[in-house]
Parts: structure tokens; sequence; C-alpha cells
């Protein structure tokens, strides 16, 4: 039997869809499978936040030992023709890999560029 | 008549209580071992005579949010400032109790102290999103500032528009580079100092008085 690692990518409106914690549970209980996730659109700062407080909560002797997790910075865009009159901007969070902290590890990290490394379990 | 006096005490305390301005809290947040409560015994050292809490080489020394309420700072400008500090565990994504076995720990105490450090983390995020008015983000200056968890951090408190000072400590190790920091975080005030020798203390109070003020 072939081993490997089952890659999900979880598109911008399916994250549209879901609340903050339906969001992170979608991807803890994915990546505590021991899969990676790709979002094509990363959480919000506040998701982020409440993402490592959960992954402290379900790590275990032996068992999940938490996360690795890769984005770009979050990108201020100007949004729409009044933003720009009055200044105001839209904070645009961007693709985003998570995986188990076991499995998945970040070899290289630029401004434009993730390279990482997955094993399988 | 009595009874009146009492009574205008008694309203006179509520309304205190009522109106009484908290004292700002300013949270030493940062990736494990990166110096923050070597800063946090520093400062209250430098303005009280007392300590924080203990500090070591093994990460995650510190697993519970320790507060140390009201110190009064003076920068070099004359202004002053009244803080609560906030010293807290160092934030990660990823705790192994393998990591405290090579430290040399027993198998129960490493697996008590990741328990623990994986509470003090959590507890950590509520502080930022609950109590914290003000952060110091604390570096390494030997380390690669562009970890995940540094980019993430700084977004998390950006996004909750709280003043941010960036403190690239261990700037007395010959490959400490203070640069590095201020290229990964240009739009934010980065300060070298070494809190373990007491190195530009003086501008890190001042920037403090004047940030935070």
């Amino acid at each position: 039997m072939i081993r490997g690692v089952q890659i999900d990518l979880i598109s911008a409106e399916r994250l549209d869809r879901l609340t903050s914690m339906e969001k992170i549970r979608l991807i803890l209980d994915d990546v505590m499978e021991g899969n990676i996730v790709v979002l094509e659109k990363g959480l919000a700062p506040d998701e982020q936040s409440k993402l490592i407080e959960i992954t402290m909560r379900e790590i275990t002797p032996d068992g999940f030992s938490g996360i690795e997790m890769e984005t770009y910075p979050v990108k201020d865009t100007p949004d729409g023709f009044f933003s720009r009159l009055f200044g105001g901007k839209r904070s645009e969070t961007r693709l985003t890999v998570i995986g188990p902290a076991n499995q998945l590890k970040t070899i290289k990290k630029e401004k434009d560029l993730i390279s990482a490394w997955v094993s399988s379990r | 008549m009595e009874f009146l006096v009492r009574t205008k005490q008694k309203i006179s305390q509520f309304l205190k209580t009522l109106f009484r301005k908290r004292t700002c809290r300013i949270g030493i947040y940062g990736p494990p071992n990166a110096g923050k409560t070597t800063l946090a015994n520093r400062i209250v050292r430098d303005w009280t005579g007392d300590a924080v809490g203990p500090v070591s080489e093994v990460p995650h020394e510190t697993r519970r949010v320790r507060r140390k309420q009201d110190v009064t700072i003076t920068g070099q400008n004359g202004n002053s400032l009244t803080f609560d500090i906030v010293d807290t565990p160092g934030v990660t994504t990823k705790i192994d109790y393998n990591e405290f076995i090579e430290y040399g720990f027993e198998k129960e105490e490493a697996v008590r102290r990741a328990r623990e450090a994986t509470e003090g983390v959590a507890e950590a995020m509520h502080w930022l999103r609950e109590d914290i008015d003000g952060v110091i983000y604390m570096l390494d200056s030997t380390q690669d500032p562009f970890q995940q968890v540094n980019i993430m951090m700084v977004g998390i408190i950006e996004s909750r528009k709280l003043p941010i000072l960036i403190v690239g400590n261990k700037n007395d190790l010959p490959d400490a580079s203070p640069a590095r920091i201020k290229s990964a975080f240009p739009q934010h005030p980065v300060i070298a100092i070494s809190s373990l020798e007491g190195t530009n203390m003086d501008e890190l109070y001042e920037k403090m008085t004047a940030y935070f003020g």
C-alpha cells in the first residue's frame, strides 16, 4: 500500500460560509487526523489567536503535539472608492498552510515564497 | 447626623470605585526563551527592588501569567508612567514534552511541564484578548524574527489596536542583529537592549513613558 499524506485545499467561498469556531474546528479536526490543510484565504488575526488557544487545549502527551502554520503577513488594501477617499483599509488574509507539528516543517520562508516539507506519520 | 455622615462616605466611596481609572496593563509577549521574565525582573527590580519570577535557559520556564501591580517608571524626559507589568509564557503553536526530556527532566516532570506550558500559552492569549492595554513584544536578537509565530502575534496585537514596542533582547551576544528585527517590523519602534546586562534600559523607559503614557 502506498503511504502518503492527505492534503485538503479549502476554498475561500467555503471558509466565508463558516463562523470563526467552525473554521477552527474544521482545521484542527483535519490536522489532528494527520492531514495538511491549505486555506485559500487565511484566518483573521482574532481567529489565529483563538486557533493558538484551542490548539494548546488539544495537546496530549504522546498524541497531538500542536500545529505548524505558515502564512504571509496580512495585507492592508484600500477597499473601494469611499474607503480610498476616507483612508479606510481592508485587511486581506492570505494563503495559509497548517499541519501537524510533527509532520510539517518549514524549510524556507521568504517574502513571497514558503517552502515546506511534509512527512507521513 | 452620624447616619448622614456614614451615608455620604458610602456614596463617595461608591462613586470613587465607579469612576476610578484602571491602571494600564502592559504585557510582555514573545516566543519562548526571548528573555521576557528577565526583562520583567529588570524593570521591577530597577523601580521597586522586587522581582516577578524565576528565569532559566529551559524553554517555558514561565508557565503562568504573572502580574506585578503599580510599577512606576520615569523616563529621562521626566515623564512618569504607572502600570501593571504582565509577564506571559512564551507563545508557540506546538509543545512536545520530549523537549523537556532533552533538558534532563524525567518523563513525569516533562509531561507536567508540557501540560502547564500549554495552559500558560492559552492563558496568555486570553489575557491579550481581554486584559492588556499595551504590549512589549520581545525577540531574541540572535534568532530569525520572521518566524511565523512572531508574524502572527504582531498581526494579532495590531488587529486589537494596542500600542506595541518591539524589543530586541540579548544584544550583548555576538550574533545579535537588531537591524534584522527592524527590517521585519518597520512599522513599529524597535529598541535593542540586553535585559541581562541592563544595557539601553534608559531608552526603553523613555520610549515606554512616551508610548504607553
